[in-house]
């Protein structure tokens, strides 16, 4: 506090205050939406406070059918969702550290060839090389799987780039004290290495969580049947009906349970996420 | 200089999956864009005839590319500049306070983990012409808002749903970047008696400059490459061409329209742009900006 300035500090909280309810506003709308049956929607007309449809709407949505030619219930793609996020996720993890290991703990020939061929991929996202990528993936039969919806996407720069700069960080005392005991480079990593690097595995959770769960054109092309849906994408499915016919109530109760998983963990693991954020993009 | 492991094998095993992943959906589609580039395909895959540099030729005499170009750099410069300015005022805001600074960030950075489709729905909502609210008190106050017939209302809506996601993420760079400018320059300049105000443009502005550099061309790549959802969500790109970004014509010409070749040439010429982003990005964070 450098001065004091009562007008200053009220105008700053209520700066703040304004933002936020313009931030919140649309969620707040959804949610008003999502507790009146669909009939209450028409021209001129929305409704601006709570109904009493609310527990019916979420519970169709929920355990009955998404509505809207979706006929998969939203726990079963929330299911769906949260395989191929986690598939992302440890994924990403789990071939970036390996990578990262051999690039900063070993010498071998091409060592700076493979780090460049890694590093192309950020210069290559799913959106730009869309058609042929598909067409890859069709070739190798795995439209409609599990693998599909994650194997494309998991090679990651980032999460190579931000485990190599941990690594360095590492003192090569540490290194040398653990191979005059003995330790071979499989012992070094997982029983040094790994839990060095414990804090900045759990931010980079945080973050590709986010980015697996909120995947939209990846599963949107690969998957036809719908047993493989994923809970984003179904609701471009979801506003492909005709203009007239389209529930609101329903298209809104499945968008605020869509984004309800990420937000939690964005407002549950604040901490892990602001590190995160900032850890990923140096 | 750090210690390393004398092994010659087990780096390439280590290496092998990312390798693996990286040539098989990355190289490999990249190689086969490359290619596609240069050769005119029937719609239905059958046969393929090399053609040269037509493709190209055919996508840089097309008044529709340079429409989509245009269209991307005012829908980027569009979500970059109003994003910023308002995540500025609001970290200004919020470093100036000193209780519940923690609270107000989580009030606001939760966007930031909303898939894009799913924020072009929430503001369609908002903005449906027949039933939307904000759409309707826009109607009372005379504007006729209607951004399934109106290219520049259509921009608006998605810019305003590109921008609702990203506030977050410019407000927490901004807010590290405030807390990083040390304190004896404000307070001296208190003490010589210039007001807030002037303290924040020639003192706290300048110095935030590599943040605002940074959030710059970050918002520029996020406008880019990933509001494909909330244009695909809410305008498909309409009316008529007028939210068709690059992005969206690559996807709207290969997969709706079935032109390979001329998709292929423009993933070509997106990759280039890519590439020179990074490049931009890199030289700029080797520079080592403090965000701490």
């Amino acid at each position: 506090m450098i001065e004091n300035r009562p007008w200053l500090t009220f105008a700053s909280h209520a700066t703040l205050l304004i933002g936020i309810a313009l931030v919140a506003l649309p969620v707040w709308m959804a949610l008003v939406a999502s507790t009146h049956p669909a009939s209450a929607f028409g021209v001129g007309h929305i409704p601006l406070w709570f109904g009493d449809a609310g527990a019916e709407t979420w519970g169709t949505v929920l355990f009955e059918k998404a509505g809207n030619g979706v006929d998969t219930p939203v726990w079963f793609m929330m299911l769906n969702s949260l395989i191929m996020a986690l598939g992302i996720t440890f994924g990403k993890i789990a071939i970036s550290l390996l990578s990262a290991y051999a690039i900063v703990f070993f010498r071998f020939p091409f060592r700076n060839l493979c780090f460049w061929i890694i590093f192309m991929t950020l210069m290559l996202p799913v959106e730009v090389r869309i058609v042929p990528t598909y067409e890859v993936v069709a070739n190798l039969d795995l439209l409609n799987s599990y693998t599909g919806l994650t194997l494309p996407l998991i090679a990651s720069a980032t999460a190579t780039f931000l485990f190599r700069q941990c690594f360095l960080s590492v003192p090569g005392e540490l290194v040398e004290a653990a191979r005059m005991d003995g330790a071979g480079p499989w012992r070094f990593f997982f029983d040094i290495l790994l839990p060095l690097s414990r804090t900045n595995i759990a931010a980079l959770f945080v973050i590709l969580f986010i980015y697996g769960w909120n995947q939209y054109l990846w599963p949107l092309l690969i998957t036809t049947d719908d047993a493989y849906y994923t809970l984003v994408m179904s609701i471009k499915r979801m506003l492909s009906v005709t203009d007239g016919d389209i529930a609101w109530n329903q298209i809104m109760a499945t968008t605020l349970l869509a984004m309800l998983p990420p937000v939690a963990v964005v407002i549950g693991m604040q901490k892990l996420f602001v590190k995160g954020l900032v850890d990923s993009e140096k | 200089m750090t210690v390393t492991f004398p092994q010659k094998v087990l780096p390439w095993l280590l290496l092998l999956p990312q390798l693996l992943v990286t040539a098989i959906f990355f190289l490999w589609p990249a190689e086969q864009a490359l290619e596609q580039a240069f050769y005119q395909e029937d719609a239905f895959g059958l046969s393929r005839e090399f053609i040269g540099l037509e493709n190209f030729a055919d996508l840089f005499t097309d008044p529709l590319y340079y429409q989509s170009m245009l269209t991307t750099l005012v829908f980027s410069f569009s979500v970059a500049i109003v994003g910023m300015s308002l995540a500025l005022l609001l970290a200004v805001m919020a470093d100036r306070i000193i209780r519940g600074k923690l609270a107000y960030q989580t009030l606001l950075i939760w966007p930031y983990a909303v898939a894009p489709a799913l924020a072009g729905v929430l503001w369609w909502i908002l903005f449906d012409p027949s039933m939307g609210p904000i759409a309707l008190w826009l109607k009372a106050a005379g504007v006729n808002w209607n951004h399934y017939l109106d290219g520049n209302q259509a921009m608006i809506l998605v810019v305003i749903a590109s921008t609702w996601k990203q506030i977050s993420y410019n407000f927490l760079f901004f807010l590290a970047g405030l807390q990083a400018v040390p304190r004896s320059l404000i307070e001296a300049a208190a003490i010589d008696g210039a007001s807030p105000f002037k303290r924040f443009w020639t003192i706290v502005f300048p110095l935030l400059s590599p943040t605002t550099f940074f959030l710059l061309v970050v918002n520029l790549v996020y406008a880019f490459f990933e509001t494909f959802g909330v244009i695909d969500a809410t305008t498909k790109g309409g009316p008529g061409q007028s939210t068709t970004t690059l992005v969206y014509k690559v996807f709207d010409d290969g997969f709706v329209g079935l032109d390979l070749g001329g998709s292929a040439a423009q993933s070509v010429v997106l990759m280039a742009i890519v590439g020179l982003m990074t490049v931009i990005q890199f030289r700029f964070i080797e520079r080592k900006v403090q965000y701490s």
